[in-house]
């Protein structure tokens, strides 16, 4: 399954993840191995058979609806690389 | 060529749950950025999210009264995509699963009925508040921005409809009834303003029964603005049409201030989320008993009060919608019937002028200053003939400013002191006309005609005509002969 | 010297019986630490001055006649994905270079409410991704059995501490084999729970349905006993299983005749380097003059189970990774950005190392619109048909084994080039993650100088009989766990 250089950026781009030429190349190779790899479960007849999205046969887990304390503000932005007025600070979004 | 106008929504009602959908942060609004937060709703590693209870059966209720399915099993969902008022940078939603799907809400639009398909309501968080710092507050040409989290987690409940809608009036409509709606269940402030309700909308124009191409609709912050809006919109889709040019399938923002809507421009046209099952969450299974108690604790809903409000006191379907499309009125309404005046009546001074006195002084109905049994004893005083209907709406004003009671107002004869200019004039007319010899005397200059008009004067008016208002008309009228 | 190799019970004991005191003992380990570190490399964060406070209060505790926790005193490293309040927690990572958490992961609470003293945040393969702890930011651990080699992944901070006698035990994780491998290539014990028994909350999140943490000690009964503390619901993550766990070191026997065992034909022939199958071969033949009847059994859909998990895992990782933007806490890149894209791209491209990138990409490319069937739904289908064979093979046994890790200890950069020849270490240990049922790996001898590990795995809830069996077959075997280091 080889997968191409537009492919790469394509996903970068989705994850957020700035490459350089040689990294997008490095990644195009090393995907597409692992891609070709595991194509082999491509192969298996799985017509009928659901997915495990949670392995636990667990269902209805909940809380009741109560409010306990908030984290005081000091410790809100205390890991915060830019914060102002105890908001977190980003460059402009547009 | 036959057009036809076709409008599917999509509104996101906040939940008023004590603590958000998934974490114990209080559901506070306004308070100082992320005073309401826990490392759970800001995303910090290692956290793991746990259901609100009260937000699944708040749903699942909202989903009864609008004739939906209850899913059996139904999963969330991570809906992913990077924003920085996003805590996770995913949201935990629902996807091809909702909670619940397949229902319908009916609705009275103009003299006629329309069933507005539901498609499905789900559960979902919000994310957190960006405000953006520049020349103009805006997002266009900010210098950066701030995030606040404090809303970040709030449950959303999520209502898409069918494309059932076919005019900007009936989906101005829809959103009212289902304003109200959220407001009997008591489950939502869905408040447009404030952003506890948000609504979005796709419209397109069909022509001879082909489907059109479809433009989305953001950022319509009120009822107005989405009349405007989809009108707007309607109308250029249409001249396009006519004029042969191309409709593209995009998003379009609403400009209130420019009263039109432009394509959005994002930098990030990449939206493919990637959804897949919540794996921090078990699936929710809910069982027949917990929703025949949910159902069972199913209020009367907002249409079919207003049906009853119509066969029950004889009221207009207009008037029945008025009082009905806030629960707190219609309640009013209701407790103002017990003290035993006619309906009618009552729904038309409540309706007509409590409604504008409330709407003037921005007061909601909850804490207006006449309460229903006074709004009743206002009735009664017109009903027995002791005040006239005019008068009665100036009783009504005197008693909404000062708190007391319209029979207080009245026999403090504070009600003379309100002069009706007009009403009076034409007492003095009838009263010079019935006693022209008076009349006569008066202009003859003998003062004591004028003692005895005064009194004819207070007999008819049964002493409410202000003295100094009556004296000062006689003499004007007999002075204009 | 002696306490460093002591069983953790022992020492709680010894303390209890005041033949020492916390101080000491903590003493004891932080001196072992300053000398071997070194060379080790197992941690990240000594917390020496956390350790030493904490010591000082149990100490306290005990003179004045109060409960210091069952395993009071005994000092613990813990693996560096674990969130501890007020401690360093980077996860190997520049992302979290300096990000200290506001709150503590539901298990280093327990421990703590047991007496425990943290030493430190132990080394591990960035983000946990890795069989070899080559992926660290902060550089390789060596294993103390060889030191141009690596200790396993990516708990082999946690398990190089253990073996090396710089902690009596440690808390590691495990999501397709990060506790057992290492334990399995450091000699010592190791154990992933069932899925759901050890509450995740605190954990930080690489493949949340995969994920679990788990003790890696000295012997049975220390991993039993770190278990039993760990163990058990937490309110504060869905997916944890509704009950209390059961007191395993109590219940701990090593009675084992009479049950049966299959040895996993598909994880027991090719791909498994010689010496390690012949010490596992031989274990199998220990096993059975115990009274444990041990046949060959097929589980076809386990041929599978590495393409299935290099798709699921990275999918759920890319996910649970995309918080690293550098907004609320952690890294962020230097310098203005023109705007918050370029702040995310930059932030995450110079914050991850290669490794995590490389699986952020792969999950993200399994789960984009186009993929998602082939790849991510189709896994999971995989992991259905899995959990089948396992469920077909309880039926007739009670437990199934093979070796823990395809070879031994490699040297460190070797498999570094390829990571398709990197991921090929947790072939033996995948499945079970994918199946979410228990397992344990336990020393079984040495090839060519270096430890072999025998995997025992279970139906989900059968920790206690994994225990039992485990128990009894290290009696037998009489493994010294204590690495030939100088001094």
């Amino acid at each position: 399954m080889a997968i191409s250089i537009e492919d790469v950026e394509h996903v970068a781009k989705l994850a957020r993840l700035a490459l350089s030429d040689d990294e997008k190349e490095t990644f195009r190779r090393q995907l597409s191995d692992v891609l070709e790899h595991a194509r082999i479960i491509s192969e298996v007849d799985t017509s009928g058979v659901p997915l495990t999205s949670h392995p636990l046969p667990l269902v209805n887990v909940f809380r009741h609806d109560r409010s306990r304390p908030s984290l005081p503000q000091d410790e809100v932005t205390s890991n915060a690389a830019w914060a102002e007025d105890g908001a977190f600070k980003v460059p402009k979004i547009v | 060529m036959g057009y036809e106008t076709i409008i599917g929504l999509e509104i996101h009602a906040e939940l008023n749950t004590e603590s958000k959908m998934f974490c114990g942060c209080a559901t506070t609004f306004g308070g100082a950025p992320n005073s309401s937060t826990c490392p759970i709703c800001l995303g910090h590693p290692g956290t793991l999210p746990v259901t609100n209870e009260q937000a699944i059966a708040d749903t699942i209720l909202l989903g009864l009264a609008l004739n939906c399915e209850i899913t059996p099993r139904s999963i969330f969902h991570r809906k992913n995509y990077f924003y920085p008022d996003m805590p996770k940078n995913f949201q935990i939603s629902q996807y091809d699963i909702p909670l619940t799907a397949n229902g319908w809400l009916e609705m009275e639009v103009e003299g006629y009925t329309r069933r507005v398909g539901i498609t499905r309501v789900h559960i979902e968080e919000d994310t957190g508040k960006s405000v953006h710092i520049g020349e103009s507050g805006r997002i266009h040409g900010a210098d950066f921005s701030l995030e606040d989290f404090n809303r970040a987690g709030i449950p959303l409940a999520e209502i898409v409809t069918e494309p059932d809608l076919r005019s900007p009036e009936e989906a101005r409509a829809f959103v009212q009834l289902l304003r109200a709606t959220l407001e009997y269940l008591e489950i939502s402030d869905c408040k447009m303003e404030e952003g506890s309700l948000r609504c979005d909308a796709n419209i397109s124009i069909s022509v001879d029964g082909e489907t059109g191409t479809k433009v989305e609709i953001k950022n319509m912050n009120s009822f107005r603005a989405l009349h405007h809006a989809l009108s707007y919109e309607e109308e250029r889709q249409r001249f396009a049409l006519e004029h042969g040019e191309k409709l593209t399938q995009e998003t379009r923002h609403w400009d209130d201030a420019a009263g039109m809507t432009h394509p959005l421009r994002s930098k990030e046209e990449a939206f493919d989320y990637r959804y897949f099952p919540e794996p921090d969450l078990v699936p929710i299974e809910p069982d027949q008993a917990w929703v025949e108690e949910l159902r069972g604790r199913l209020p009367e809903l907002p249409q079919e009060r207003l049906n009853r409000f119509k066969s029950q006191y004889g009221l207009s379907g207009e008037i029945a919608a008025m009082l009905t499309g806030e629960k707190a009125l219609a309640d009013y309404f209701e407790k103002a019937v017990q003290t035993g005046q006619d309906p009618v009546e009552l729904a038309k001074w409540i309706a007509g002028d409590l409604v504008a006195l409330l709407k003037e002084a921005v007061v909601p109905i909850q804490t207006c200053p006449v309460g229903p049994r006074g709004l009743g004893e206002l009735v009664a005083l017109v009903a027995q003939k002791i005040i006239s209907g005019k008068m009665a709406k100036d009783v009504l004003k005197e008693a909404f400013q000062s708190g007391k009671g319209p029979r207080e107002i009245v026999d403090a004869g504070g009600l003379s002191q309100i002069a009706d200019a007009g009403e009076l004039e034409s007492v003095v007319e009838e009263v010079i006309a019935d006693n022209p010899d008076a009349a006569e005397d008066l202009r003859q200059g003998k003062e004591q005609a004028l003692k005895f008009l005064m009194g004819q004067v207070m007999k008819k008016t049964r002493g409410k005509a202000n003295p100094g208002m009556a004296s000062d008309l006689i003499k004007k009228k007999l002075a204009g002969d | 010297m002696e306490i460093n190799f002591q069983e953790a019970v022992e020492i709680a004991d010894q303390i209890k019986k005041k033949e020492y005191s916390a101080v000491e003992a903590t003493e004891a380990f932080l001196a072992r630490i300053e000398e071997v570190e070194p060379k080790v490399k197992a941690f990240i964060n000594v917390s020496a001055e956390v350790a030493r406070e904490r010591a000082a209060g149990i100490d306290t505790r005990i003179a004045a006649g109060e409960d210091p926790g069952r395993f009071g005193g005994v000092p613990i490293a813990i693996k560096d994905v674990l969130s501890t309040r007020g401690v360093p927690t980077t996860c190997g990572s520049r992302m979290l270079e300096g990000f200290i958490p506001v709150y503590d992961a539901t298990v280093v609470q327990r421990i703590n409410d047991a007496g425990t003293v943290m030493l430190g945040k132990a080394n591990m393969d960035e983000f946990a991704m890795g069989s070899s702890t080559e992926n660290s930011y902060f550089g390789p651990t060596r294993n103390p059995w060889d030191l141009e080699r690596v200790p396993g992944g990516s708990s082999g901070g946690s398990a190089a501490a253990v073996a090396a006698g710089e902690a009596p035990w440690a808390l590691g994780s495990d999501t397709g084999g990060s506790i057992r491998q290492p334990a399995a290539l450091c000699g010592i014990v190791g154990m992933k729970p069932t899925y759901g028994l050890v509450s995740r909350y605190g954990l930080v999140a690489f493949a949340s349905s995969l994920d679990q943490v788990g003790p890696l000690t000295r012997s049975v009964r220390d991993c039993a006993a770190l278990l039993g503390i760990i163990a058990g619901h937490d309110p504060c993550d869905s997916t944890s299983i509704p009950e209390p766990a059961p007191d395993y070191l109590a219940f701990l026997k090593g009675e084992v005749k009479g049950l049966k065992a299959g040895v996993v034909k598909e994880l027991s022939s090719e791909g498994i380097e010689p010496g390690v199958l012949e010490r596992f071969n031989a274990t199998v033949e220990t096993l059975e003059r115990l009274g444990v009847d041990c046949e060959e059994v097929s589980l076809p859909s386990f041929s599978y189970g590495l393409s299935a998990y290099y798709l699921i895992a990275p999918a759920e990782a890319s996910s649970n990774l995309a918080r690293f933007d550098g907004v609320r806490y952690g890294y962020r890149a230097a310098g203005e950005s023109e705007d918050v894209w370029e702040m995310y791209d930059r932030t995450r491209s110079e914050g991850f190392g290669g490794e995590v990138k490389r699986r952020i990409m792969l999950g993200t490319y399994a789960l984009s619109a186009g993929y998602y069937d082939a790849y991510y739904a189709q896994a999971q289908k995989i992991r259905t048909l899995i959990m089948r064979d396992y469920g077909r093979a309880w039926e007739s046994y009670d437990a199934l084994v093979c070796p823990t890790s395809p070879s031994v200890a490699f040297k460190l950069g070797e498999k570094t080039d390829d990571p398709l020849t990197m991921y090929l270490s947790d072939i033996c240990t995948i499945p079970v993650n994918l199946a979410g049922i228990p397992a344990l790996s336990l020393p079984c001898g040495l090839s060519e100088g270096l430890p072999v590990g025998f995997q025992i795995m279970g139906p989900p809830m059968s920790e206690m009989k994994i225990l039992d069996v485990a128990y009894a077959l290290e009696r037998e075997i009489g493994f010294d766990a204590r690495p030939p280091m100088e001094g």
